[in-house]
């Protein structure tokens, strides 16, 4: 097996296209994620017990079962139900809702790592409760959760690759896609792996810039 | 003192009373912090509540911020009831609305400061101003550019509460209660946290709001001097009851109570 250049070379705009894919269902799946995973969270907190509860059941039956099965569930079930979505849009719901139970615990996590006085300074000073949640506690619960947020971001891209399952064109599709038509696996599989590699290097990096500017101020010297 | 003479400094300015206690018990699994309690504070009547460790004074003022409920008894403000509201007669469970009204005219400084770490000096003072009052960013920055000038902290608007020291943190944090006009000031053991050094800049400043506010001051601290300073009436607390409550000058001169005396005499040996 020998590696053929003028072959790479000719699939790399189609496999590019399909890392646009990829990218883009990662961005909206990780925006997803990042949103509703925080509802989840303040559902969770919440002393209704009708609403905690059914919450706290839902994001366990998420994170409990294969991302796969969710996958076909609402690939395959939601359409008899009259629900169609395209697959990419289907894809993205996917990702984000079961990430979402993920970052939901991370962001339980560093809501639970705000000391107590903050709370109690907030009642002090009769503080909404809405402007608790965005001017007291989630400003200092969200830099630390930056680092496993990033995380789960970068984890989902490499996740991306399931939604061919479904039939989204995302990278892996397009490469086995070229690999079929060619009879030729070696450079489309290899170029995507670089694509992961070169792609999950610069976010990490990213989330560990973002980490040090949005954490609050040090102490003097 | 006398037990009529506690119980009339007890409820001392009956005309002007403005805090009751009533009947309030509260207890932690066997341990009874508060023993069917009963007091009034008048208003603008500054109070210090004095006593050991678990005695019940923190709980005191934890209850009047509404940071707990009693298991019985009733808490009032002026004319509203804290943790209850008159319907038909009945005094009910209160509403969220209601014990935010309430809770409005009343604010506490923490011992451990409790400053927001993500806001500037000057964002600590007005945040709750602007979205509690209703103040517009432009008069709830005077008003709190005016308290932290009190407090001597007016150079230190911009920065964050990580880069001052413990004292100025604390000065802060008075100014950030005082900035809500509250009627009630709560003080948890405000200088328990700070060396003495830090301590003495954090007491003068409330001095200096003692003498020149008419606010209902409630303070728990073991700096005796201080407390004989600013207060009018000293609560003495044991097993979650108040044993003898009297002036400054007759509280610390000729104590009543033999465990005011022994208590009094260990926070001196210790300072």
């Amino acid at each position: 097996m020998t590696w053929d250049w003028g072959y790479a070379w000719e699939t790399l705009p189609q496999l590019l296209d399909g890392l646009g894919v990829t990218v883009l269902a990662t961005l909206a799946g990780t925006a997803i994620a990042l949103v509703l995973g925080l509802v989840f969270t303040v559902m969770r907190r919440s002393s209704a017990r009708w609403i905690s509860i059914p919450t706290e059941i839902f994001v366990e039956f998420i994170r409990s079962t294969p991302l796969l099965v969710q996958l076909f569930v609402l690939f395959f079930v939601l359409p008899e139900a009259g629900i169609q979505l395209s697959a990419f849009m289907t894809g993205v719901i996917g990702l984000g809702l079961h990430y979402a139970t993920y970052t939901s615990e991370v962001y339980r996590s560093g809501i639970e790592g705000v000391p107590a006085g903050q709370w109690e300074a907030a009642k002090a000073l009769n503080l909404p409760t809405r402007r608790v949640w965005t001017s007291v506690i989630l400003p200092q619960a969200v830099p630390p959760s930056i680092p496993a947020l990033g995380n789960y971001a970068i984890a989902m891209f490499k996740e991306t690759p399931q939604l061919t399952v479904i039939t989204v064109m995302e990278l892996l599709s397009v490469a086995r896609q070229l690999g079929a038509e060619n009879y030729r696996y070696l450079e489309p599989v290899t170029i995507i792996g670089v694509l992961f590699l070169l792609l999950s290097l610069p976010t990490a990096w990213l989330v560990r810039r973002m980490e040090r500017r949005l954490v609050p101020a040090p102490r003097p010297v | 003192m006398s037990q009529s003479a506690t119980e009339a400094a007890l409820t001392s300015r009956k005309d002007g009373q403005f805090i009751h206690f009533d009947k309030v018990s509260k207890r932690f699994g066997d341990n009874v912090v508060l023993d069917d309690l009963s007091f009034a504070v008048g208003a603008g009547e500054r109070v210090t509540l004095i006593g050991p460790s678990g005695s019940g004074k923190t709980t005191i003022l934890r209850m009047l911020m509404t940071l707990m409920e009693p298991d019985t008894g009733t808490v009032r403000v002026g004319d509203d009831y804290l943790f209850h509201e008159e319907r038909g007669g009945k005094l009910v469970p209160a509403s969220e609305a209601h014990v935010r009204k309430v809770r409005q005219r009343i604010t506490m400084v923490f011992q451990s400061f409790n400053l927001f770490p993500n806001m500037r000096v000057l964002r600590n003072v007005t945040e709750a101003p602007v979205h509690v009052l209703g103040l517009s960013k432009e008069e709830a920055e005077e008003r709190a550019l005016g308290l932290l000038e009190m407090v001597g902290l007016d150079h230190k608007i911009d920065s964050y509460p990580s880069q001052l020291s413990g004292g100025q943190q604390q000065r802060v944090a008075i100014a950030r209660a005082l900035a809500m006009r509250p009627d009630v000031l709560l003080l948890d053991e405000v200088t328990s946290a700070l060396d003495p050094e830090l301590a003495a800049g954090v007491l003068d400043v409330l001095r200096d709001v003692a003498k020149t506010t008419d606010v209902t001051m409630l303070c728990v601290t073991h700096a005796m001097k201080f407390a004989r300073d600013i207060s009018h009436r000293v609560l003495m607390f044991c097993e979650g009851k108040i044993i003898e409550a009297a002036p400054p000058e007759q509280m610390f001169d000729s104590p009543d109570h033999e465990r005011t005396r022994s208590f009094l005499q260990s926070v001196l040996n210790e300072s």
